[in-house]
């Protein structure tokens, strides 16, 4: 007797229809999302001309189509929570609440950018909104977030971990080993797959068995979701539900995030791979101005709708605060300064606690005695904090 | 495509002018012929060829002075038409086929086998420590493996007080700055020549013996030998008579040594002064330090790179302050016998005649075999006739027994 | 005042006593809990600790040590074991582009104090895929430690401070050292930061780490009956290397000799090869030796796996040819 197996998934290329009606939420909480998402496209459309300036160097990934996942996600999280991210990851610093300016100062490989201008556009870091990278390795996040939920569930804390990766992980095999062992240990990981069809130039149905992720996590034996990823309220409703089952349940949830990239894999990109046609019908439902037209048109403030319309003087306002963000960051990245050279070495190992000599010799019985912060220990002295 | 380079003929060189070709596109050339006069800091000097082959062109023009390295000339090798060869850097013979596993100085000895003036290997510690006694390195014979000059040897001298290095050198003409004082020079050696040689025959009370040694197992081994050997490996009989002298001298002390302030001292090894007759006149007799404990490969490079040195006029002080006895070789000048002086402080000569075909009875028969005539002349205040008689029985002896000389080897 | 014990037991008295002095300390890898270890170092710990701290792993490496990486992130010492060397390569990701650079390419914000221990090694006829050294891979890499414990002491006491210390340690035990039974002082006293001399001798100084130390020892007490004393450097820490300590040894004995169990090229005897050339080329008086494996997986047979490791016997040829 053979088992009925699953069928492949036919994978569309095509966009859903764009999320119509009015925005169930509060129009303050709206326009805090609409402003995020400005934020990070600002924040992008900047990071691509100064990349043509060359003051932006190395590999630097926009996440421009993707911003409503980053958003709807992050705000579905509590202060407490882990992030881990992938190389596309400016969006998820800015919302969790790094400075911008830290931000733009660290692909200016300045000192006061949130490691240091060690890290780069892809390394973003922060110990005070408990983001732990900035992964450039495909996959790689994915058992570090395991061992973060491992660690929260063995000291009793409440903290889960939301772990972002792209389709193109799906097919490493540390997103089989880590949603193994998730599942298995029973750990608090929200699993957000960004699907945007492509992992890098190979579109998802070139690479996968099986394009129904959710078919592949449940065969892990958790509960999965799927959102339309263009539209910010869909995202934040179904991370709140997996949010939940996660915290209720105290054990893996899987979230599939249907998304699009609008802008090249990364700057040496000549998207030989995609139809301009795709690319446009998707940035036809982008999530910018499908929100914005939805709050222009319905409104905010529940199902009923009407009472809370965004005025254009409004969004321009908006956009113009972003924008303002977006310049002062720039100008702190530009006055920023360049680490010391003398300074090469310093973060390889962890210093040693003041006062204690750096090759203590324990005698029998010392153990674990020595003591050191656990991570994460934040408090560098970092101009860049504080909104701009 | 053979690349003669401008050779090292000393540590102290660095560049040479060349004075004259000897060869021209065209011409065969055999290993050891000179092919090119240059002048180096300290004289003219003849520029050996070190393989046979055939000259393709000539790089360097007269005048011209270059540093050392510089490649002089082509050459196609010798049975080549213009497969692409070694380059000059590399002796022959040392591509392809297994390389021992030596995680010693092999692979350096191989390396270095090249050059004309061999480096002499002496490890840093002794480099450094030499440099803080103010050991002179030159003076020392290495005691390491491979002859090298270790920490110990710097140890020895110092505590000796390392006299050797600042005894003068009777025949050293260590400061000849140019061609042109060339005649100066020739005049200068003669003067020294004829001081050693009155003294030798006013003082010394010389005796003279001489044996016929039957040449054809040594010279039939040297044949197998040489068969497996590459071109720049051949031994030459020279080698092994020089070995056989060396070692025949372990059971003859009262022939090995100096005769100063009236009485024998005996030297612990044998460093037998080789006589090389120079080209532009004169005799020098540069040693080949402890001679009797070097592997016959060692000793033939030691050889050719002191007949180099001597004729190029870069020799060690040590090298002519430190033989032990003398031997002469004046085969190639067609002579049988030779009847030698001895060069004071010595106290023995040892002469080699030419090697020739010449009726020989054995075993109540009549065979032509190759033969030398050696002889010995020595000094009667140390030993007798007897024993210089006893001596030269025992070295024919001993050359009917090549493999043992190289036996000695390791 | 000492007690004998094996280094098996010395490993496992060293675990049990920092899972019982620090509740952040836990075990995890394949088969430490049920089975009590692959070489027995965990057994019994299951029942002394409970299922959440020794903690039973699918046979996913690359998923076990980078929850490791995760969970020292997140405020716990973990001790990740991973069966042996060759299965750490499935790992390897994690090791090298997590733990090893979070601290630095996170401009010094996240350290993680992550454990790693590993089995490593052959003479123990299980063939190609069961018998690599590759110590010096690890040692390569910037941010880690590497420790090779190689004496009773050290599998007791080498632990402790690993987990003291706040980067990624990754320790070395070499299988063939688990038997050894040796005497533990009662006042023993171990760092991770130096080389220590195991012996004094001053004609060859011979260095090595791991499983070769005690056949470094058997061959200078071979090398003594001859006249030459050797005096032996165990290496202990891998990376960073106690340059000090090997130039010391070696500007004493004016001559040395590197034995490593890995492969000649590319080695990390190549590489104190390297460090005695820059510290102590002046006090040298041959040139540098070493013994190595010879650069062929290692076979099963055992007379063939014997040829391909440093044996005593090889270690004083090579000390015999270089005093010539």
């Amino acid at each position: 007797m053979t088992k009925k197996l699953p069928v492949k998934q036919k994978i569309e290329h095509r966009p859903p229809p764009p999320p119509a009606g009015p925005v169930p939420w509060d129009k303050d909480f709206a326009l805090q999302l609409l402003l995020d998402m400005l934020r990070i496209r600002r924040l992008e459309e900047k990071a691509a001309e100064l990349y043509g300036d060359g003051k932006i160097r190395g590999f630097l990934h926009l996440y421009i189509g993707e911003e409503a996942v980053a958003v709807g996600a992050l705000h579905a999280l509590a202060p407490q929570d882990n992030v881990v991210a992938t190389y596309r990851e400016h969006g998820h610093a800015l919302v969790r609440g790094m400075p911008m300016g830290a931000i733009m100062a660290e692909m200016y490989g300045k000192q006061e950018g949130c490691a240091r201008g060690h890290g780069g556009s892809m390394h973003l870091f922060d110990a005070a909104t408990r983001l732990y990278g900035g992964n450039a390795i495909v996959g790689g996040g994915l058992p570090l977030a395991t061992g973060l939920a491992l660690a929260a569930r063995l000291q009793g804390e409440t903290r889960l971990t939301a772990c972002f990766f792209g389709d193109g992980a799906v097919a490493e095999g540390a997103f089989h080993e880590s949603l193994n062992l998730a599942a298995l240990w029973k750990l608090p990981v929200l699993f957000c797959c960004e699907n945007n069809l492509y992992g890098m130039g190979t579109a998802i149905e070139r690479a996968e068995s099986q394009t129904d992720l959710c078919a592949k996590a449940a065969s892990y034996n958790m509960p999965t979701f799927a959102a339309d990823g263009m539209d910010v309220v869909a995202v934040h409703a179904t991370m709140q539900q997996a949010v939940a089952k996660v915290r209720k349940d105290a054990g893996p949830v899987f979230v599939e995030f249907r998304t699009y990239r609008f802008r090249a894999h990364s700057m040496f990109d000549a998207e030989l791979y995609r139809d301009k046609a795709e690319v446009e019908a998707w940035q036809e439902c982008g999530p910018l101005h499908t929100f914005t037209a939805r709050l222009k048109a319905k409104g905010a403030g529940g199902v009923k709708g009407g009472k809370a319309k965004l005025s254009e003087k409004e969004f321009l306002a908006l956009d113009a605060r972003a924008q303002a963000e977006v310049a002062e960051a720039v100008a702190f990245a530009e006055a920023g300064t360049w680490e010391p050279v003398e300074d090469l070495l310093k973060d390889v190992h962890t210093p040693p606690p003041p006062g204690r000599p750096k090759e203590a010799q324990p005698t029998p019985g010392a153990g674990a005695a020595r003591e050191h912060p656990s991570p994460p220990s934040s408090g560098r002295g970092m101009g860049g904090r504080g909104r701009p | 495509m053979i690349e003669f380079k401008l050779p090292s003929l000393g540590a102290d060189m660095d560049e040479g002018t060349l004075l004259e070709w000897r060869v021209k596109p065209g011409d065969a050339v055999k290993k050891g012929q000179v092919i090119a006069v240059v002048d180096t800091a300290k004289a003219a000097v003849d520029i050996e060829c070190w393989q046979d082959g055939t000259i393709v062109e000539l790089l360097a023009e007269v005048g011209q002075k270059m540093p050392v390295g510089t490649v002089m000339a082509t050459l196609l090798e010798a049975g080549e038409k213009s497969l692409p060869s070694l380059p000059a850097s590399l002796p022959q013979g040392e591509r392809g086929g297994s390389q021992l596993p030596s995680p010693l100085a092999g692979e350096g000895l191989r390396e270095r086998g090249n050059a004309p003036a061999q480096r002499r290997m002496i490890s840093p510690a002794a480099r450094k420590h030499a440099a803080e006694k103010g050991v002179d390195l030159d003076s020392l014979t290495g005691s390491g493996p491979h002859g090298a000059v270790i920490l110990a040897d710097v140890e020895t001298a110092a505590a000796q007080g390392a006299a050797a290095a600042s005894r003068p050198a009777v025949a050293a003409t260590t400061e000849v700055p140019s061609a042109e004082k060339g005649a100066a020079r020739i005049a200068a050696m003669r003067q020294a020549i004829a001081t050693a040689m009155a003294r030798s025959k006013r003082e010394i009370p010389h005796y003279y013996v001489s044996e016929d040694i039957p040449l054809a197992r040594a010279l039939a081994w040297l044949q197998t030998a040489n068969s497996q050997r590459s071109m720049a490996e051949r031994l030459l009989p020279a080698v092994l008579l020089l070995k056989a002298v060396a070692v025949t001298l372990r059971g003859y002390p009262e022939l090995n040594g100096w005769w100063r302030d009236g009485s024998f001292v005996t030297a612990e090894r044998s460093n037998p002064g080789v006589a090389i007759s120079l080209r532009q006149g004169g005799l020098i007799a540069p040693a080949l330090l402890d001679a009797g404990s070097k592997p016959l490969t060692q000793l033939m490079q030691e050889l050719t790179d002191l007949v180099q040195r001597a004729r190029a006029g870069s020799l060690r002080s040590s090298e002519l302050t430190d033989g032990t006895i003398t031997v002469t070789n004046l085969g190639d000048q067609g002579t049988q016998t030779v009847f030698g002086v001895i060069y004071p402080p010595q106290v023995a000569l040892v002469g080699f005649g030419r090697i020739v075909e010449r009726p020989w009875a054995e075993d109540g028969g009549l065979k032509v075999l190759p033969v030398v005539t050696a002889s010995l002349a020595a000094d009667h205040r140390v030993s007798d006739g007897h024993r210089g008689a006893l001596f030269l029985r025992e070295l024919a002896e001993l050359l009917q027994h090549p493999e043992e000389l190289d036996k000695e080897a390791s | 005042m000492s007690r004998k014990l094996s280094y098996r037991e010395a490993m496992r008295e060293a675990m049990h006593e920092a899972l019982s002095k620090d509740p952040r300390v836990f075990l995890m890898g394949e088969d430490v809990g049920r089975y009590g270890g692959t070489y027995a170092f965990s057994k019994g710990f299951l029942d002394a600790f409970g299922p959440e701290r020794i903690r039973d792993t699918p046979l996913s490496e690359l998923g076990f040590v980078g929850a490791g990486v995760g969970a020292a992130l997140g405020g716990l010492r973990p001790i990740v074991e991973v069966m042996t060397v060759n299965f750490s390569l499935l790992a390897l990701d994690q090791i090298v582009n997590s733990a090893a650079l979070y601290r630095h390419m996170s401009g010094g914000q996240f350290s993680v104090p992550l454990v790693i221990r590993m089995a490593t090694g052959a003479g123990r006829q299980l063939a190609a895929q069961h018998s690599h050294s590759l110590e010096n891979w690890y040692a390569h890499i910037p941010g880690i430690k590497v420790l090779a414990p190689a004496t009773i002491e050290d599998a007791r006491g080498m632990l402790a401070p690993a987990l003291a210390d706040p980067d990624p340690v990754v320790i070395f035990e070499h299988a063939g050292l688990f038997n050894m039974e040796g005497e533990l002082p009662d006042d023993w006293t171990v760092d991770i930061a130096s080389a220590k001399v195991r012996r004094t001798g001053k004609d060859v100084a011979i260095i090595t780490h791991g499983g070769s130390l005690p056949k470094v020892l058997a061959a200078a007490e071979t090398l003594a009956a001859d006249g030459v004393e050797a005096e032996v450097i165990d290496l202990r820490v891998l990376r960073p290397l106690d340059t000090a300590t090997i130039a010391a040894a070696v500007a004493k004995c004016h001559r040395a000799v590197v034995v490593d169990e890995g492969w000649k090229s590319g080695s990390l005897a190549a590489e104190v090869m390297a460090r005695i050339v820059e510290h102590a080329f002046w006090e040298l008086d041959a040139p540098v030796a070493r013994v190595c494996s010879e650069e062929v997986p290692i076979p099963y047979a055992k007379h063939l796996e014997d040829a391909a490791l440093p044996q005593p016997e090889k270690i004083v040829a090579a000390v015999k040819e270089m005093l010539g």
